[in-house]
């Protein structure tokens, strides 16, 4: 019998060990890591969190997608058609941005209100809506007669509907 | 009138499968020998009804047949002839057939390589595979029809999606699937010696070589994956801890754990019940793999379907597998236990470390895939987790996983001292910390990270080559050395240098990479990592069914022309979808990429440079696990048409410095 008790201790020795070690892991990495995800209509009233990394979706603003003259910065207004958020972004835009597309941008909010993203996704498909972007546009709709009070200066063309 | 045949063709194969489900496992139950005989022959009509269907699917789309839904949603009619063959498994419906047929494919393998095995254990495994069939085959018939007619036929497809219009689309999902689904047979087995109550050192010198093959597709699906996200998603990464990617890299976590659980089955009879454990969890992880990417709860560029009624039906379908195999499990385990006893030190206690290792990393990639769809089906907000967390969590665990790989294949089974093992290893120990330092040194990219990887990578080569040399040592001569090698032995050694290559790969992309968003126009040009770009210009290009922009640009080192590179922007009018087409200049040492981003106002582009060292070495690491694994497979004892029974485990020889088998 002792061998098969010292092999049952070795095992579930191992084991435990293992498994506080991951749980040790996953406790600290995910609690770091993890994103929220907001719609404009939160960001504008100020519930996202500033200075941690946030997501944020809605569809690009017609007519508000601005580069640089020389460099690659660009400057954009995402919706959910009850507000709207200014975003800057410095590189290579995906294939499927354009205006009146669903996207996702991923970064922080500064002091001013401007989201600075650091990644942009936009989906492989032109029919797809992300779908954070698409309930966000759903509840923005229902509130849509009660729109949040716009605390920013460049959240012009906010209702405007690609 | 084909698509019809198809459409027959699978309801007939679901009325075989389910009497191939049914029968033989009542024949084995009551001892019926007339009824465990007609799991090889419903196999064999099953297969054949199956590869009926698809190559009636695959005929509708070279015949550019677009009154067939599924066809003029995924081809069109420029669409050249081998995207139109590989367009069958581009979207759901197909995949999920190609899915059931090499269900079936593997099915028809098992029953013909399985001729000595005991007639009533191989009707059980037929008869599992079968039900797992039906499920596959039901879902099909149910939900996705892939010979669905639209009339009146539309004059033209949509064409498929431009992101599968590449080379490494034709071959990464057969490959994937024949691994996800190579899981389906240590699964069938581990079932049917649940159900027969019995598991002897035939169960596993059976299961063993099946587990290595679907693990080794499994592998060069994933490897290819990469490498076609790297080649075609135009963002130069090869890893991105996406939903659909993790969804592969599970099975594969726990598969290489039951590789090697198996290891010390066969040959100490120790660990069976935690093997059949694995072998449950391999291929329930395969299911849920297919669940997620099938059924788009995820947001991922993967996820093309997106139909709840689907996702219900492989939940339950996984639920049903899962909770019968696991509950069989509880049943039966207490008769399965058993085997040699072993010491703390010895190398069935490394291999568990291995295996709890493996598991737990799986268990944190599933945590990490899980977690985001959990707190949004429970209405709890939209969160994601991202490759950071995957990188905090998995790296950690690798790192003691791959020093335990240096030392398990040296340790003796039953008990080692510890004495021998540092006596025999520490040359190697401080050999590869010292170069990792040197190296680290000389490039100049310190961190603990780098440092720590590259010492662990070259520990496993430095290590697999010493165990080489002791065996081929052994013997007087050279040569009778290398023929006395087995190929399991060569084939371990082969794959365990493939790990070490793999990590100086990864090691060195992440820590040296050097990647510009520029703004070129013609006649600019800018310098990377000691390259220069020069953008000549961008001209117009034709394609079959797209247009293009299509860039040159030229790639010096001092006065030295290195490359031409030629990145495209396509559009694909009949999707309306532009399509970023990089360009790589490969090398051994190092990948030059390019990728065109958008047209800027006054005639420049904004373009994307890299520079990947050591980026092929990620690719060439796997390669060389699979073909390790395909070695190991083919070995000599697996060969043997009647295996002998053994009834002692297996004991090494008192001078042998490595036991005699991975």
């Amino acid at each position: 019998m002792r061998p098969r008790r010292r092999q049952r201790l070795i095992f579930v020795g191992v084991v435990l060990v293992g498994v506080a070690v991951a749980t040790a892991l996953v406790l600290t990495a995910i609690g770091e890591n993890m994103l929220y995800f907001y719609s404009p209509t939160q960001i504008a009233a100020g519930e996202a969190p500033q200075g941690h990394d946030v997501r944020v979706g809605g569809l690009v603003v017609v007519g508000s997608v601005a580069r640089q003259t020389n460099g690659l910065d660009v400057r954009f207004d995402l919706t959910d058609t009850a507000a709207s958020v200014p975003v800057t972004y410095t590189g290579i835009l995906p294939d499927l941005f354009r205006e009146g597309q669903g996207i996702v941008a991923l970064g922080r909010i500064d002091g001013d209100g401007v989201f600075r993203a650091r990644e942009v996704l936009a989906k492989h498909d032109e029919n797809y809506m992300p779908p954070e972007v698409a309930e966000a546009l759903e509840l923005a709709a229902e509130g849509g007669s009660m729109p949040q009070p716009m605390k920013n200066p460049h959240a012009e063309g906010a209702t405007g509907k690609p | 009138m084909i698509p019809e045949l198809g459409h027959f063709a699978l309801i007939t194969a679901l009325t075989v499968a389910i009497v191939q489900g049914i029968v033989p496992l009542l024949g084995a139950w009551r001892g019926t020998p007339e009824w465990t005989a007609m799991a090889v022959p419903a196999t064999r009509a099953q297969f054949a009804l199956v590869l009926l269907a698809y190559l009636c699917l695959t005929w509708a789309f070279v015949s550019r047949d677009f009154s067939v839904a599924y066809v003029a949603q995924n081809a069109n009619a420029d669409l050249p002839l081998f995207y139109r063959i590989s367009a069958v498994w581009g979207a759901h419906e197909g995949s999920i057939l190609l899915w059931t047929l090499i269900l079936a494919g593997w099915t028809l393998a098992v029953s013909i390589a399985s001729g000595s095995l005991p007639e009533a254990f191989r009707a059980r495994v037929l008869s599992v595979m079968g039900l797992v069939s039906c499920g596959f085959l039901l879902f099909i018939l149910m939900t996705s029809n892939p010979f669905e007619r639209l009339l009146p036929a539309p004059p033209d497809g949509r064409d498929l999606n431009p992101l599968l219009q590449d080379p490494g689309m034709i071959i990464h999902p057969p490959m994937l699937y024949m691994g996800y689904v190579g899981l389906a047979v240590p699964f069938a087995f581990a079932v049917a010696a649940l159900m027969g109550g019995r598991l002897d050192a035939a169960w596993t010198r059976w299961t063993r070589p099946w587990t290595t093959v679907a693990w080794v597709f499994l592998t060069a699906g994933i490897a290819l994956g990469s490498w076609w996200a790297y080649n075609e998603l135009g963002w130069g990464g090869w890893w991105f801890w996406d939903p659909v990617e993790n969804a592969s890299f599970m099975p594969w976590l726990v598969a290489t754990a039951l590789m090697h659980s198996l290891a010390v089955s066969e040959q100490r009879g120790a660990f069976k019940a935690w093997t059949v454990l694995l072998a449950i969890f391999g291929f329930s992880l395969s299911l849920l793999g297919t669940f997620l990417v099938r059924s788009g709860v995820l947001v991922s560029v993967h996820a093309f379907a997106t139909d709840p009624e689907r996702g219900v039906f492989i939940l339950a379908f996984l639920a049903l597998v899962v909770g019968g195999a696991l509950a069989l499990y509880a049943w039966r385990a207490n008769a399965i236990s058993g085997g040699g006893s072993f010491r703390l030190l010895s190398r069935e206690t490394l291999l568990l470390i291995n295996n709890v290792l493996l598991v737990v990393a799986c268990a944190t990639v599933l945590l990490g895939t899980m977690y985001p769809l959990i707190v949004d089906a429970l209405g709890l907000g939209k969160i994601s987790v991202g490759p950071p967390y995957f990188d905090a969590v998995f790296t950690p665990l690798m790192l003691p996983l791959v020093f335990v790989l240096g030392i398990g294949p040296m340790t003796r089974w039953k008990g080692d001292s510890a004495g021998r093992l540092v006596r025999l290893l520490r040359i190697a120990f401080i050999v590869s910390v010292v170069l990792a330092l040197v190296i680290v040194m000389v490039t100049g990219g310190f961190s603990a990270l780098l440092l720590a990887a590259l010492a662990m990578a070259l520990w496993t080569i430095a290590t697999t080559v010493q165990g080489l040399v002791i065996r081929v040592g052994s013997k007087p001569s050279l040569g009778q050395g290398l023929r006395a090698l087995p190929r399991s032995f060569v084939g371990m050694s082969l794959a365990h240098i493939g790990v070490g290559i793999f990590i100086i790969g990864v090691a060195a992309t992440n820590a040296f990479s050097t990647e510009r968003d520029v703004r070129l126009g013609p006649g600019d040009s800018e310098e990377l990592a000691g390259y220069r770009f020069e953008f000549v210009g961008v001209g117009d290009v034709e394609g079959p069914n797209y247009s293009a922009r299509r860039a040159d640009i030229r790639v010096f080192r001092g006065d030295q022309p290195v490359a031409v590179l030629h990145p495209e922007k396509r559009l694909y009018p009949i999707q309306a979808q532009p399509m970023t087409e990089a360009a790589v200049d490969a090398g051994f040492t190092r990948d030059l990429y390019v990728a065109l981003g958008e047209p800027l106002d006054d005639g420049s582009w904004a373009v994307r440079l890299y520079y990947k060292p050591l980026i092929r070495w990620i690719w060439l690491g796997p390669t060389l696990m699979a073909l390790g694994g395909l070695l190991a497979a083919s070995d000599r004892r697996y060969r043997r048409r009647a295996p002998a029974p053994r009834t002692a485990p297996h004991e090494p020889e008192p001078g042998d410095p490595v036991a005699a088998t991975p």
